[in-house]
Parts: structure tokens; sequence; C-alpha cells
């Protein structure tokens, strides 16, 4: 049922990237895209009663070199986390470029429609 | 456990204000909303590491997007593309929909990690040796840093990439270079 | 006459240390706790930005030129390629590997430690610094972006 929710939130983002006349608007579109594909990806790692996949002092035997058994059978997925944390980062990059397209249009044609600007071109 | 529905409903409703609003400045404000919601969404999903970083860059995000939308909106756009085109559109993405939602039928349960049910998973290999095979305590940054390192170059390869495009498009002479076409 | 109250300017300029304090503190203790390079780097990216909206941005530009912030980027980029690439010279012929752990620090009763994860920290500090040098420069490009076309209307 969350997955289904999540998937709910992923096309809202998917219509109003798809209906909208505004830049800025469709550009919100594609965040809250990414948004609902990085709750996804972490949701699919997740336990009952899980613990954060961080080692501290008193779970590590130095003796024997071994993680204790607790931390092993209730650690959440740590791989989804560290790919969904790159992709974070990306986002705000990829974010930056959308916005200066959308600044470098207003400025030539005056206004964020898609509509008009498909009219002026030529 | 109801947590989790309680977020999602409040992500949603953020979600749907954010779309159909005419202010675009509300809109901004309303995915910030969305923002904080999911970086609360991480912290009970027990990732520490995404729930810090989403809250930073939810903020820079803020603050990339206000720059953009205040003071430049000034007619309000209302309204949507021709009026077949949304409807066929509108259509088709409630098809997938429910295709969506019979697909995630056949997933195990929420809270059962899928990583647990196979045996010699990469998962595992990661929690049980990742001390002692990297020497990092915290296992995302033993992930990203050793294990699949070839992963964090390539991010900053396409944030390296994203960053000068965005500053070459927002360069000065790029208008002075548009009217001269002979340069 | 640039930038907002004196009440603001002052606490902006002391908050402004303990940001970046925090942001080292986050970058150096990555292998131990919570976050890494990516959110300390947005967090050394996040003071200047208070401090471009407090004092304005010009303050900004003569304390950390855009051309001193692209060389700290390409600089740190080249680091992050320069430590995977040392894997192949001092090891097992592997690139990305962890050499320094594998050498002198495996089997030496430090695991859970500051100093403990080798190249780890290394590549943190040099993920840390292209994120923030990067992400200052966008948004000093943005608000400059908008300081133009204001000024030609």
């Amino acid at each position: 049922m969350p997955y289904a929710l999540c998937f709910l939130l992923f096309m809202l983002g998917l219509y109003c990237a798809v209906v909208k006349k505004n830049m800025v608007k469709i550009v919100i579109g594609i965040l809250i895209m990414e948004y609902a594909v990085n709750l996804f990806l972490v949701m699919l790692g997740f336990r009952v009663g899980g613990i954060a996949p961080i080692i501290d002092r008193a779970q590590y035997d130095p003796v024997i070199q071994q993680v204790a058994a607790g931390f092993v059978n209730n650690s959440v997925d740590p791989l989804p986390q560290a790919l969904v944390l790159t992709s974070i980062v990306i986002s705000l990059g990829s974010l930056a470029l959308m916005i200066s397209i959308c600044i470098r249009t207003y400025e030539k044609y005056g206004t964020f429609d898609i509509t008009q600007i498909r009219r002026l071109k030529g | 456990m109801y947590i989790f529905y309680f977020l999602l409903i409040f992500m949603i409703i953020a979600a749907i204000i954010a779309i159909e609003t005419k202010n675009l400045l509300s809109s901004v404000i309303c995915i910030s909303a969305l923002g904080f919601g999911a970086s609360l969404m991480f912290l009970f999903l027990r990732a520490p590491d995404i729930a810090i970083t989403q809250i930073v860059v939810d903020i820079l995000a803020l603050i990339i997007l206000i720059r953009s939308t205040i003071s430049r909106d000034l007619t309000f756009i209302s309204g949507d593309k021709e009026f077949f085109g949304t409807v066929v559109s509108v259509v088709i993405i409630f098809i997938i929909f429910l295709a969506g939602v019979k697909v995630f039928e056949t997933l195990p349960d929420f809270g059962t990690a899928i990583f647990a049910r196979v045996p010699n998973a990469a998962s595992q290999t990661y929690i049980k040796e990742g001390l002692e095979k990297t020497g990092a305590a915290n296992i995302v940054s033993s992930v990203i840093l050793d294990y699949r390192a070839y992963d964090t170059l390539g991010e900053a390869t396409v944030l390296f990439t994203a960053i000068i495009g965005a500053t070459v498009i927002l360069r000065k002479k790029a208008k002075k270079l548009l009217e001269e076409p002979d340069l | 006459m640039k930038g907002m109250t004196i009440i603001v300017k002052t606490i902006s300029s002391w908050v402004k240390v303990l940001i970046v304090l925090f942001g080292i503190y986050i970058i150096h203790s990555g292998h131990l706790s919570p976050c890494g390079g990516f959110a300390g780097g947005v967090f050394l990216a996040s003071s200047y930005l208070l401090l471009m909206l407090a004092f304005g941005r010009d303050v900004v530009e003569r304390e950390l030129p855009p051309s001193v912030a692209l060389k700290i980027a390409c600089w740190a980029a080249f680091t992050f390629a320069a430590i995977a690439i040392s894997g192949l010279f001092f090891g097992k012929n592997e690139f990305f590997w962890n050499y320094i752990y594998q050498k002198w620090l495996a089997g030496a009763g430090i695991e859970v430690h500051f100093i403990a994860a080798g190249t780890i920290s290394l590549a943190e500090f040099a993920i840390g610094l292209l994120v923030g040098a990067l992400l200052f420069l966008v948004i000093l490009n943005l608000s400059t972006f908008r300081r133009d076309t204001s000024a030609s209307r």
C-alpha cells in the first residue's frame, strides 16, 4: 500500500510535466517525480524494527573481527541509500540547469508560456 | 507504521496544491513542504544520511527557485494545453497507474526487506564485511567511496557538466553573440 | 546601500563561521557518523549563500572570486581522480584500491576510530570541496544574471 501511494505521487508529477503550460510548473513536476523515485528506492530496503546501517563500538568485536549478529539481522539495506544519496545531489545540479534555461527563455521571449514560445519561433 | 501513511498523504496533498495553484510563489513553497515531508520520511525509514542531505538540498533548491520566479511572472498563466491532447494524456496516465498498482501487488509487503530473502545478496556482504574490508563504520560511506566508487566518479562528472552548462547558458556575452552571427 | 540591516549583518557574520565549522566536521567524520562529503559540501555552499543574502553580491565576490571557486572545483575533481588512479600503483593493480587501509591500518586494532578509513577520508574531502565550490558558483551566476537584466530595463 505505501508503494501505491508513492506511485500516485509519481503520477501526479508526470501529469504536471505533461499537461501544464508554465515552464516553471514543468520543472516542479520533474522535481516531484524525483522525490517519488527516491522514496520508492529507499522504501524497498526497509525492515520493521530495523536500525540504521552505522556500526558503533558496542556492535563490533575486535578479537574475532566480526560484527554482532544483532546488527546483521536488523540493519536496513545500505545499497539503495548509497545510490539515492548521489541522486539527490545530481537532482540539485540538474535543477539549476533547468532553471537557467527557463530564465534565458524568459529573457528572450518575455513569458514562461510554452505555447507562446512555440508561436514566436521564426 | 501509520506515520508512513500520514507522511505520504501529507506529501500528496502538498503536491496537488503545488500543481494546481495559480501563484508560482506559493507553488514553490509547497514544493519545499513536500521536500521536508520527504526528509522526515527518510528519517523514519532509518536513513539519516539521506535525511540530512535532503533537508540541506531543499533549502538550496528553494532559494534557487525563488530567485528564478520572484518578480518575473507578472502575468498569471492559467489553463492547460489543447483539450483533446489533455484528455488523451490524462487517460493514458490513469491506465499506467492502474497497471502499476497491479504490478506493485506482486512485490513483497512493505517492511520486509527484499535483500533479506535472497541468499548471497550484495547488501548482505556489505553489512557483514564492510567494516573489516574498508575500515569505515558507516556502511553507506563505504559503499559510496570504496565498493561502488565508480558511481561517485560518474556523479562528480555529471554534476560538473551540469553546473558548467548552467554557467555557459547564463554568461553575460551570450546575448551579444546571438546578435552577431558572423562571429 | 546594499544588503540588510546591521543586526542581520552582524549575526550572519558570526553564524557563518559556525556553519563552515559544522560542514568541516560533517565532512571529516563521514565514515563514523551519518553524512559525508555530499552533505558537507552543500553546508559549505550554504554558508556563502547566507553571506550573499545578508551582505549583497559584491562582498561575496570580493571574498571568494568565481575564478578561484572554479579552480577549487577543478583541483578537487583532479584530486579525486588521482586518489582513484594511485590505487593502480600502490597495491593490487586495481582502480580505487584502498591501499592506506589495506597496507597499514588493517588489523591494527583501531577499527572504529577517526583515522581508520584510509583513502575514504581523503576522497570525502575532495568530494566536499567539489560539491561546495560548484554549488557556490551556480548560485553566484544566477544572482549575477538577475542583477544584469534588472539593470538593463
